[in-house]
């Protein structure tokens, strides 16, 4: 019996620094470790003693990538601790706000990272040699996204702008509408990426999914929804600790979350495809169509469609947000004093996914406990099931192609690393 | 220009959230000009072809908090000709450095279920502490404006444009009304260092020190402020131990203030 070992000892074009080891035995996997080498920042111990309204901008920095959506967890999760609700146009600011952050951060995953994967180059900008207006046309409507996070948030890297119960600055209806001839330029960008990204070769793989995210009434749901899963789970927030658990492994600084009683899970664009489809706009929907994507999608490599599908639906909702935007009296809603011990959770979509934030705060206001549990965290086990299927498909393969199938296959997944290390280097061991 | 002519850039992490690396990607109008001028030898964030050393001009982004990054530092130091250290973490050690102040066997009891998997050192320091580097950009996150000139001032073989003046001079020359005089709002303009281009006070908050100290600040004067506008002490010093903390005259500041309350 032959023994095999595939080993990537740190992984390229994902956030963070992580890295993967497989064994195989025969035509058997016998193990698929997924590590996280990414040192820990403790970020949940040192929140303890800190005043609620920090949160937001401490949070922000475990991740560089999706830090809109570290403040949009936590200022949600802060308001459901003190009670307040938080709607009309400062709602919609942050589902703006938020649409620029799923822009610039599916663009980046599409073109720099995951696009390079399908056509053999180990870059971007190698692949500028070659395909030189698909990449500029990528970085432009990345910029868009970006542009829109400096708009409304100062910055696009950890935006100064967000605040529990709002906003420090309100922008004014004439600054969203200059915006607006640009995101319809995008608009047309985002289709086109589409029909590129629908021209790539896919592997086939088909995994068995349990979807979760989160699902609104009305909205592709961004900040506000109920937790659904595809298996028929239906929770608020306050309720995931009851459902979820994060587990720790000897290989990883990173902790893996399970759904207690049936294993692990997916989050991120696919799941949102799978169980919100209807409610995405009209020419997100129209382009799925168009090129033959229907939900739910189970190959993880057509992935980089979803986010073309999801970058269309966040500039068209960009467009209809400034087309009804009125400037708000004021850009937060006030903030009643913390007289007693409270709690308040809240999951919000991050790009790579579900992103649950829950604080225990004492009487004044000081976070007494911090539970943050990233995408990542939740679709670390799910990617080393999808890794132990794909290898046991490829078997064929040579060590070379099989390696670049796996690193490909975690790729999937956009994971962010520095997310899930409160995770990655590939490593494959044949037996 | 042949390939082999050119310099090679290369970009490595620390401990950090990836938001300076980001901010090279992040310079859509310039980055396949970059590309163009310099030779992407190692970016693991942006490529797999990676070419081994020694690189012309290293970034370093984030924080030693590891004995094996320990190591690794004083490695890519003897491969970089010219190294720079790019974002708060890599100049003075992070939020992450928070945990200098406190006892990290309890931080990892209290953030892993099994804590004896978890290896670290009792800090986070910056790259300083370990090798000698030769230029420094400051901010949680960097300035894409200061990125560029530090890339072009090292093509043109100049000293990068890097002023040092407070927060306040952008201020000033930004047309923003103080938010801290005429509004009362806390703000650490006076005592952080320029490049972020007054973005907190443009949008109606007071800054909060991500770019670090401005090298003559008057901290005693910052806390009598502070506590004139309403600010209690102990908020007074979580102020200062944000994304710099452990940069000296942060930490003098918030030390002076004491250890009473949370």
């Amino acid at each position: 019996m032959t023994e095999r070992t595939i080993q990537v000892d740190y992984l390229a074009r994902v956030e963070g620094e992580g890295a993967l080891k497989v064994r195989i035995q025969g035509d058997k996997v016998e193990d698929v470790a997924l590590k996280i080498f990414e040192p820990p920042r403790f970020f949940e111990a040192f929140l303890r003693g800190r005043g609620y309204a920090e949160a937001p901008d401490i949070t922000a920095r475990i991740c560089g990538i999706c830090p809109v959506a570290y403040q949009m967890s936590s200022c949600h999760a802060m308001e459901a601790a003190l009670g307040v609700k938080v709607g009309g146009p400062i709602r919609e600011l942050r589902r703006l706000l938020y649409c620029g952050e799923w822009i610039e951060s599916h663009v980046l995953h599409i073109y720099l990272l995951h696009a390079p994967d399908f056509l053999g180059y180990p870059d971007a900008i190698h692949l500028a040699k070659d395909h030189p207006a698909e990449v500029k046309m990528g970085l432009a409507l990345k910029k868009v996204g970006n542009a829109l996070m400096t708009l409304l948030g100062g910055r696009e890297v950890h935006p100064v702008n967000v605040r529990v119960g709002g906003f420090y600055r309100a922008p004014t209806v004439d600054e969203l509408r200059a915006f607006r001839p640009e995101l319809e330029t995008a608009l047309g960008m985002a289709e086109a990426t589409v029909r590129f990204c629908a021209g790539l070769d896919f592997p086939d793989l088909e995994e068995d999914y349990e979807f979760v995210a989160l699902q609104h009434e009305r909205e592709y749901a961004l900040n506000e929804g109920e937790i659904v899963s595809s298996r028929g789970l239906r929770i608020r927030a306050n309720h995931y600790e009851d459902h979820f658990e994060e587990q720790h492994v000897a290989y990883s600084n990173a902790l893996q979350s399970v759904h207690k009683g049936s294993g692990s899970y997916l989050v991120g664009p696919l799941a949102r495809f799978a169980l919100n489809f209807d409610r995405l706009s009209p020419r997100a929907r129209s382009i799925a169509k168009e090129v033959g994507l229907a939900p739910p999608v189970r190959n993880p490599f057509r992935s980089i469609l979803v986010r073309g599908v999801e970058t269309v639906y966040a500039i068209e909702e960009s467009i209809r947000i400034i087309d009804h935007y009125t400037r708000p009296d004021a850009p937060a809603v006030e903030l009643p004093p913390v007289t007693t011990a409270v709690r308040g959770s809240a999951g919000t979509e991050a790009p790579r996914g579900l992103l649950f934030h829950r604080y225990d705060l004492a009487p004044g206001g000081l976070i007494r406990e911090a539970k943050i549990v990233a995408p990542t965290s939740q679709n670390q086990k799910r990617i080393e099931d999808d890794l132990r299927h794909l290898v046991e498909k490829s078997l064929a393969l040579d060590e070379a192609a099989l390696t670049d199938r796996c690193e490909r296959a975690i790729r999937n997944h956009d994971p962010c690393i520095s997310c899930a290390t409160h995770f990655l280097k590939l490593e494959v061991e044949r037996s | 220009m042949p390939a082999a002519a050119k310099p090679r850039l290369a970009v490595f992490k620390f401990a950090s959230c990836d938001g300076c690396q980001l901010s090279v990607l992040d310079l859509e109008d310039e980055l396949l000009a970059i590309a163009g001028a310099l030779d992407i030898a190692n970016f693991m964030e942006a490529t797999a072809r990676v070419v081994d050393g020694p690189y012309d001009l290293s970034l370093v982004e984030g924080s030693v908090t590891t004995a094996e990054d320990a190591r690794r530092i004083r490695e890519i130091r003897a491969q970089s000709r010219v190294l720079v250290t790019i974002g708060a973490c890599a100049t003075s050690g992070g939020i992450q450095a928070l945990k200098n102040f406190a006892d990290v066997e309890e931080y990892r009891k209290a953030v892993y279920a099994r804590p004896e998997y978890i290896h670290t050192l009792a800090t986070s320091t910056p790259i300083a502490d370990h090798v000698p580097v030769d230029f420094e950009l400051r901010g949680c996150p960097i300035s894409k404006t200061q990125l560029v000139e530090l890339v072009s001032a090292y093509l043109d073989r100049r000293t990068p444009n890097v002023p040092t003046d407070s927060v306040c001079v952008e201020c000033k020359r930004r047309g923003n009304v103080c938010v801290l005089v005429a509004h009362g709002t806390p703000c650490m303009g006076p005592v952080t260092q320029a490049g972020c281009g007054a973005i907190c006070p443009a949008y109606n908050r007071g800054c909060y020190g991500c770019f670090g100290p401005q090298p003559n600040l008057n901290g005693p004067s910052m806390v009598g402020k502070l506590g004139e506008v309403g600010m209690p002490p102990d908020h007074i010093r979580r102020f200062f131990r944000t994304f710099n903390v452990n940069a000296p005259p942060f930490r003098a500041v918030s030390e002076s203030i004491g250890e009473k309350a949370p």
